[in-house]
């Protein structure tokens, strides 16, 4: 069945506590290479049947109102998986 | 709701006697309960401690009549929903938020809810947009629990009448997603509006931006903050203070604020 990946980020602007402490942590087991990690989400929202234009605009809603929250997050990706 | 009062009677004797313990215990208090509230009961002994009646509410009750005609909501902290997703963000979607968010942001303005959220009810509020801004992890990433000396900067609201403006007052304050964030025009326009109804004194404890513990809507009817008040209502198991071990009772004065308002008839 199709899926549709939502992918959601921290805001630019706002420091991501989270990726602060795993960018912290990647040089102790030898990780040297990364100065910064920025932590995200990642949904899949399985679609019973086709993903019809509707049912994409109904993840793009769902993407802004509910699995973002828009004062520190931006949904960066909206896309169809076929399996 | 029923319980055990755990130091005998919880209900001080007041300087007006009967008359006006039966005028308090006359207005209802509204405590919400979603899954994963931790600090409900506490928030409804609080109210009963201030002298008001306190009111179970379930966040999956429908309808206007899902609030039972309380005249106040609390929203309490805990973990609603296990902070899925984000803390507050599934809770807000439950039906008796929508009730709220009516009662309290839409309904007339000389009849407006007044509403408390506490540390996840904080949370709760500005994923409602019945407050500005949000919540980030705290920025020292751990979750932090200690007494906590806040300033009153705003006390013309609902919740925070009973005390002086600049009045510093001690509550305990536990949470790992307390660091307010919001953008600096909206920082501006809430210094403005004098809406900044708390901020942390001596510590920042979280990160949040221009110490901001709490803050209110525009009609001053929502408040939303993340320490806890009503865990200093009782001597013998509120924070540390000048009179004693655990004998901080600061944050009474939240619940006595509603109570003396809505019995004022000024709602």
């Amino acid at each position: 069945m199709p899926r549709i990946v939502v992918d959601v980020m921290p805001k630019p602007e706002i420091l991501d506590p989270q990726g602060k402490a795993i960018v912290a942590a990647l040089p102790r087991l030898g990780f040297t290479g990364f100065s910064s990690v920025r932590q995200g989400k990642r949904f899949e929202l399985t679609v019973d049947g086709d993903v019809t234009p509707e049912i994409l605009q109904q993840a793009r809603e769902a993407a802004e109102k509910m699995l973002s929250n828009p004062v520190i997050e931006d949904v960066v990706n909206v896309e169809v998986v076929a399996d | 709701m029923t319980e055990t009062p755990l130091l005998g009677s919880a209900l001080p004797d007041t300087a007006g006697g009967e008359a006006a313990n039966s005028l308090l215990a006359g207005a209802r208090i509204g405590v919400v309960t979603f899954p994963g509230s931790l600090d409900d009961r506490d928030a409804a002994r609080a109210v009963r401690i201030a002298g008001g009646t306190a009111v179970e509410l379930w966040h999956a009750d429908t309808g206007a009549e899902a609030l039972r005609g309380v005249d106040a909501v609390i929203i309490p902290g805990g973990f609603s929903y296990g902070d899925y997703l984000r803390a507050g963000a599934i809770s807000r979607f439950a039906p008796l938020m929508q009730e709220i968010v009516r009662a309290a942001g839409s309904a007339s303005a000389a009849n407006l809810l007044p509403v408390l959220g506490i540390c996840n009810g904080f949370q709760i509020l500005t994923e409602s947009h019945l407050l500005p801004g949000s919540m980030l992890k705290n920025d020292h990433l751990k979750f932090i629990c200690r007494d906590q000396k806040l300033r009153v900067e705003n006390n013309s609201t609902w919740w925070t009448s009973d005390y002086a403006a600049g009045q510093e007052i001690t509550v305990p304050l536990k949470n790992q997603d307390g660091q307010y964030i919001a953008d600096e025009k909206t920082l501006d326009a809430l210094e403005a509006e004098g809406r900044v109804v708390f901020r942390y004194v001596g510590l920042n404890p979280n990160g949040s931006r221009r110490d901001i513990a709490g803050i209110s809507n525009a009609t001053g009817n929502v408040v939303g903050l993340m320490p806890h008040p009503e865990h200093a209502v009782e001597a013998g198991y509120g924070p540390e203070s000048a009179s004693g071990r655990s004998s901080g009772t600061d944050g009474l004065g939240f619940f006595t604020s509603v109570l003396s308002k809505l019995v004022g008839g000024t709602k």
